[in-house]
């Protein structure tokens, strides 16, 4: 009696689980003639539920990759045996682009695209897991923007993956909520990390090295998102960062000067704790307005509500460059302090004051150097102002956001 | 007996079900069909549609593009350049149903309702109307839970084009243009893969027809039986319900009409060439560049807009539209460009439209 209420149960849990147990394939695809038409095809093809895998294996591909299936897993058999190279592509804007919801892509590598290298538009629940994306030529300003593109995406996991040569940013996470990249290796890019109109990011344990700027906080306007806010950027290992700029001219990282660390620009609620920064030779940590005109009512363009504290800071700010390096050591004198914030506010806040949740706070360990340019002064007074460098004046604590918890990643 | 019994295995029956039901189908619509061919409705309705474009029941002489009963050819005012193609339209709408009429976005069909583009090539763009290569048929199929995209690969003997997902590259030599028109140009043509067609069509995530909005259609096309406005064509044969009269719709000029407004000219151009993905539902939505027609905010439009995304695309330049200035304007530079990553748009065009180009160039100079 109990043997067969047990069956039952048995039987109903299995009716329940065969829907989607039995129409979960593997499709695996194996370099070779056709290549290209295979992976095209096995990721038009592949249903809810399905894994393409593809073997590990060069494939020399003419045309983007695109995936439309929800519910699918991408999987190389690693970075460095599967790789998909670019090298011949005459069309599309990138090498893969996901629009499905619950992707995860693994365990490949996407080398020297003409445009970007993976990435999704309007995706929920997307995963870039241990992939490589790289132009292999070095840094050049004719390789493709972005490394690993979410944008437009929600609930966005970046974990352990490895950028090389991206003329905008390595990684690049845009207009969207809820993200995390972690266990990350950005090299010579302009941008390692760039994190620009997006809500609730947690980036941690990454490493930026030779790019040109290491980590972005950036929010723009005349974009459709836009006020990014509540970002923790900690425990990352910003050094070295001394590639020139190689960014092709009008774009907004084309203003990030040689040696940049970490950089803050507008957004709201940004904690910077934890890191390592040291060989940055502009400044280890710049806080600042967005610098262009722009016409945009509902843009705030100054940084509200900024915490920086308990990192550890090396040599730095010895060699600032570019327009921006001068602007600010002209002011600073050189060596740069660590920390660099340029002092604007709102005009009415220039006359006044600044609300506690939207001033910029500074904690850091005895010996950290720290300059408030007062840039509106120094260009309205420019002969009578000098900067604040006085640190204990900015000491004060924000609340931090919670961690950014994702529905894939509730595993581990 | 054995043998016997596996035939009646629920396998075997299905598709011997099948068989007798298409051999039943083939005399029926024989029946049916002639002396004019007949849209095979079920056939279109089914989760792939038939291998053959001939299948489809949509044309009568597929390889003469001569459409069945009840398929009606269109054109629109101001099309997608696509590598100079030429471009045969069809709609077909299930009898007794038809289209809603909307002002601004593309009319709602009804389900079974299909669209039909064939991309062709003559050998000599002089001489439009000889040796004329088709290329590829696309169909849009309006289906209970939405629209599907479907590409035909013609074959080389140009007798029947079959179904293909994974896309392909055709080349092209084309005479009768460039600076020596005797030269053919010769160049790579790309049918999309399924995905791809979504990249152009993907509206809010779902497929969506482009080209049959009531300012593409609103204008005169020569039918067998004369020529008459669309909007009135379509009304009268019952396949468009709610259309105001063509003096009331909106109407985009042909941006070849040196006669029209530049700025109009222009912004038709823009309208079908970019705002399907640069609107603000589209797949370009991320970069704030919105070019659809009455989009009236200067910068979404371009005017002073810094990039967001270009990447090497911004070719060094400041703006989307630098006013008075195409040399410092992204937008003639990706439009000039034919390299992927700097190209727009990204897909459907190997070549650049040297005519679009120097109307835009012509617009931006003129902008204040």
């Amino acid at each position: 009696m109990r043997n067969s209420a047990l069956r039952t149960l048995v039987g109903a849990v299995l009716a329940l689980a065969l829907p989607v147990v039995a129409f979960a394939a593997e499709i695996r695809v194996e370099p070779g003639t056709d290549a290209n038409e295979r992976l095209v095809e096995a990721l038009i093809l592949a249903e809810p539920g399905d894994t393409v895998t593809i073997a590990a294996g060069r494939y020399a591909l003419t045309d983007g990759l695109s995936l439309d299936v929800d519910d699918v897993i991408v999987r190389g058999e690693g970075p460095d045996r599967t790789i998909l190279s670019f090298t011949g592509q005459t069309g599309s804007g990138e090498g893969l682009l996901v629009t499905s919801n619950r992707v995860v892509l693994e365990d490949f590598a996407v080398e020297d695209t003409k445009g970007d290298g993976v990435k999704s538009k309007g995706s929920d629940q997307i995963t870039f897991r241990n992939l490589r994306v790289e132009w292999t030529g070095g840094p050049k300003a004719e390789n493709g923007a972005y490394g690993v593109y979410p944008v437009s995406s929600k609930n966005v996991l970046v974990d352990g993956v490895l950028v090389r040569g991206a003329s905008d940013a390595g990684i690049y996470v845009g207009q969207s909520e809820d993200i995390v990249v972690r266990n990350s290796r950005a090299e010579y890019n302009v941008a390692g990390i760039e994190i620009e109109n997006s809500f609730r990011a947690d980036v941690y344990k990454n490493v930026a090295t030779h790019n040109t700027g290491g980590i972005l906080i950036f929010d723009l306007p005349n974009l459709p998102v836009q006020g990014g806010h509540d970002i923790r950027v900690f425990d990352n290992d910003v050094v070295d960062n001394d590639t020139p700029n190689f960014a092709p001219e009008g774009n907004i990282v084309a203003i990030v000067p040689k040696g940049m660390g970490i950089m803050v620009m507008a957004n709201r609620n940004v904690h910077v704790f934890g890191n390592r920064l040291s060989g940055n030779a502009t400044a280890h940590v710049l806080i600042a307005a967005y610098p262009e005109e722009y016409d945009d009512d509902a843009y705030m363009f100054v940084p509200r509500g900024v915490y920086v504290h308990g990192n550890e800071y090396g040599e730095g700010g010895g060699a600032p460059d570019g327009e921006v390096g001068k602007t600010i050591s002209d002011v600073s004198g050189t060596p740069v302090p660590d920390i660099v914030w340029d002092g604007v506010t709102t005009i009415p806040e220039y006359f006044s004051w600044v609300a506690a949740e939207n001033r910029v706070y500074v904690d850091e360990a005895e010996g950290t150097t720290f300059a408030n340019l007062k840039m509106i002064s120094q260009l309205l007074l420019p002969w009578s102002t000098a900067p604040d460098t006085d640190i204990s004046d900015y000491k004060g604590a924000l609340p931090e956001p919670k961690p950014v918890e994702l529905p894939q990643d509730q595993a581990s | 007996m054995r043998y016997w019994l596996r035939l009646l295995s629920p396998g075997r029956r299905l598709v011997a079900a099948r068989r007798a039901a298409g051999a039943a189908f083939v005399v029926l619509a024989a029946m049916i069909a002639s002396p004019a061919a007949a849209v095979d409705g079920a056939a279109l309705a089914a989760k792939r549609p038939p291998k053959l474009l001939s299948q489809t029941g949509l044309f009568a002489d597929p390889a003469a593009q001569k459409p069945a009963a009840g398929v009606v050819p269109f054109a629109i005012t101001t099309p997608l350049f696509s590598d100079h193609a030429q471009k045969s339209r069809f709609v077909y709408i299930p009898e007794g149903k038809a289209a809603r009429y909307d002002d601004d976005e593309a009319f709602d069909f009804p389900v079974g309702s299909v669209l039909v583009k064939t991309f062709a090539f003559p050998a000599d763009m002089r001489r439009p109307d000889e040796a004329v290569r088709l290329v590829e048929t696309r169909l849009l199929i309006r289906q209970d839970e939405g629209w599907h995209a479907w590409a035909y690969l013609w074959n080389d003997e140009q007798t029947d084009a079959a179904l293909n997902i994974a896309g392909a590259k055709v080349e092209i030599a084309l005479a009768g243009i460039g600076e020596t028109p005797e030269e053919p140009l010769r160049f790579t043509y790309s049918v999309p893969n399924k995905n791809q067609c979504k990249a152009c069509h993907g509206l809010g995530g779902e497929i969506t027809p482009l080209g049959p909005k009531a300012r593409n259609l609103n204008g005169v096309f020569t039918y067998q039986d004369g020529p008459e406005n669309q909007l009135v064509y379509w009304s009268k044969k019952g396949i468009l319900a709610g259309a105001p009269a063509p003096s009331v719709a909106p109407a985009v000029p042909d941006w070849r009409d040196k006669n029209a407004p530049l700025d109009a000219r222009a912004r038709a151009w823009l309208d079908v060439n970019c705002a399907h993905c640069h609107r603000r539902e589209g797949p370009a939505s991320n970069s704030g560049l919105f070019l659809t027609y009455g989009e009236t905010d200067a910068v979404a439009l371009g005017i002073g807009k810094r990039p967001v995304a270009a990447g090497r695309g911004s070719g060094g330049r400041e703006f989307d539209i630098s006013p008075g200035d195409p040399d410092g304007s992204i937008l003639i530079y990706r439009a000039e460009s034919t390299e992927p990553g700097i190209m727009m748009p990204e897909l459907g065009r190997s070549r650049h439209d040297q005519a679009a180009v120097e109307l835009l160039r012509d617009w931006i100079a003129n902008l204040r």
